[in-house]
């Protein structure tokens, strides 16, 4: 618990995840009007969370820095020195970026969601299924891992540019490049983790109502129960490979 | 009381710190010298836990930093004092690390007044001029009030103000009893600040001694000699074994005390101006003890590095 709370005072004494916090929430929402009142079809659950991928690039903008900050300003070498126990205290730093990017997310989603609603009263922006649940609050979950996800390729890139590019990179063109490769680029794409946890959050579309408006649907095979967990385990593999390497690492 | 014992750290093929053994005690400022780059901040990053040895072993208090339980109660470092977050303020920056070490809230204003930092307690660090940032960093080293104390090169670009109020706080801390280790490649400075002094060359222990007798040590047999014919003698003094080295108009032997050089020149006729044993100081002992050892002696001045050259080449 301590060192949970020493984790929250570094990270709300700095500036970075108040501005990647309202900056998110900004894209997020922002992105939910701008299609509520530009759409000519029948807005939906799914179409007020648009847009979720932005906000998800800048919340991996926000846990990387968490953890690439402390390398490039020699304050891991503090928290070491204070913490010698190196897993618990990235552990600890883990959860609260983690924590914080559920709430950014969970109030990103909802918000969206929320004035969509009041832009487009004769919408049904009600949530009826467990579809329409999974896409709206799944949104904190989803960047909650990716938080984790971030935070450990921080751990083992350590520089603020390398880590956010890799990151970036990866989850906006990797991911979508790889279809191309004949052959076996669907199979692969299969399995990518975005690709998975985009099952998770739309399913099979059913959040996107009768319009059925939206980019391509996941090629996910999974139930969208275990893309989440596919997703976390991925997340959980990164994180515990970064935390041996930072235990074996001079600091 | 700080111990490392048979402390090894390689990168690849270099080795930074070699087999290196020695203990700073209780109650005394110990000296820690070197020039830049001899391995005094490796063997500092590993007494703290930083860096893994890779073989010996480096203890405080007879503990290995990763066994202390709340180690900002029992050392503290000042490492670098650039190590915050520039945009976190002073304070917060001490109040992570006292929560980090249950250490109570109230410790952090106290350590600001201690350093003389608290009208700009709120500020972000960043702004700090280096005296300020330094003064941050002993604060840090403070807060959990431990019995040993370690600080890297904490002189570095401060003004002579600064300089003074480091050295009177070092010799308070270890009036105290608490174990203070400074590490330092300003020899002048060590003089002034060390009781104790841990000397190092590329990794190696050149000597542990008392500061006093480390100067003495080695700088008893250095003498200056003056004479109209030191073209003629200075090839005596070299086959006599002396090491030569020239200052100008005069030439300080080392190796040969008064006596035989009077006793040289009376032999070879040579008329002597002047003949008079020198008390060296501390960077003449050093270049003298330490000359085979040093890595980059352009880091030193270049003066002492050609000294430090000529001394190797005499031997």
């Amino acid at each position: 618990m301590t060192l949970l709370a020493v984790e929250r005072i570094k990270l709300f004494t700095t500036r970075s995840p108040w501005w990647c916090a309202a900056v998110t929430l900004a894209i997020v929402i922002g992105f939910a009007a701008l299609i509520t009142g530009t759409a000519d079809f029948q807005v939906s659950v799914a179409s007020t969370q648009s847009g979720y991928g932005f906000g998800l690039a800048v919340i991996m903008v926000l846990a990387a820095l968490s953890i690439t900050t402390e390398y490039r300003f020699g304050t891991i070498r503090t928290t070491f020195q204070a913490v010698p126990n190196r897993t618990s205290a990235l552990l600890a730093k883990t959860t609260v970026v983690a924590l914080l990017a559920l709430v950014i997310g969970e109030a990103a989603a909802f918000g969206a969601l929320g004035l969509s609603a009041v832009m487009d009263s004769g919408a049904n922006l009600a949530l009826s299924s467990a579809a329409d649940w999974r896409q709206v609050a799944g949104v904190g979950v989803v960047y909650a891992l990716t938080a984790v996800m971030a935070v450990a390729v921080g751990i083992m890139i350590r520089h603020s540019a390398g880590a956010i590019s890799l990151l970036l990179i990866y989850s906006m063109l990797v991911e979508s490049l790889i279809p191309l490769i004949p052959a076996v680029g669907e199979d692969i794409h299969r399995w990518m983790p975005f690709n998975v946890v985009e099952k998770f959050l739309s399913g099979d579309g059913s959040a996107r109502g009768a319009a059925a408006e939206g980019p391509p649907l996941s090629t996910s095979t999974l139930s969208p129960t275990l893309a989440l967990v596919y997703f976390a385990g991925v997340a959980a593999l990164l994180l515990t490979v970064s935390l041996v390497v930072a235990k074996k690492r001079d600091a | 009381m700080i111990e490392a014992n048979g402390l090894t750290k390689r990168y690849g093929k270099t080795v930074a710190v070699d087999d290196l053994t020695f203990a700073a005690e209780a109650g005394k400022v110990t000296g820690f010298l070197g020039p830049n780059g001899a391995g005094k901040s490796t063997t500092m990053r590993m007494l703290l836990g930083l860096d893994n040895p890779t073989s010996g072993t480096a203890t405080i208090d007879g503990k290995r930093y990763h066994e202390l339980r709340h180690p900002l109660r029992t050392v503290g470092a000042l490492l670098d004092a650039k190590w915050v977050h520039p945009n976190r303020s002073a304070r917060a920056h001490l109040t992570w690390m006292a929560k980090a070490n249950g250490i109570p809230k109230r410790r952090v204003d106290e350590v600001l007044e201690t350093v003389g930092l608290t009208s700009v307690a709120g500020k972000r660090a960043g702004g700090f001029s280096l005296g300020m940032s330094q003064r941050l960093g002993i604060a840090g080293a403070l807060l959990g009030d431990p019995q040993v104390l370690l600080f890297d090169e904490p002189v570095n670009g401060l003004d002579p103000e600064g300089i003074f109020w480091i050295r009177q706080f070092m010799h308070r801390l270890a009036d105290e009893g608490r174990t203070v280790f400074v590490s330092s490649h300003l020899l002048s400075e060590m003089a002034l600040t060390a009781n104790e002094l841990i000397v190092i060359g590329r990794g190696k222990l050149i000597a542990q001694s008392s500061t006093k007798e480390f100067v003495a040590r080695a700088s008893e047999n250095a003498v200056k000699v003056r004479s109209p014919q030191l073209t003629a003698f200075r090839p005596v003094l070299s086959a006599a074994g002396a090491g030569l080295i020239d200052e100008d108009g005069s030439v300080i032997v080392s190796g040969l005390d008064c006596e035989a050089i009077g006793e040289l020149a009376a032999k070879h006729d040579v008329v002597l101006h002047e003949l008079s044993p020198q008390h060296g100081s501390l960077e003449a002992a050093f270049m003298q003890l330490a000359g085979d050892a040093v890595e980059y002696t352009a880091v030193i001045d270049s003066e002492d590095a050609a000294k430090a050259a000529e001394l190797v080449a005499a031997r």
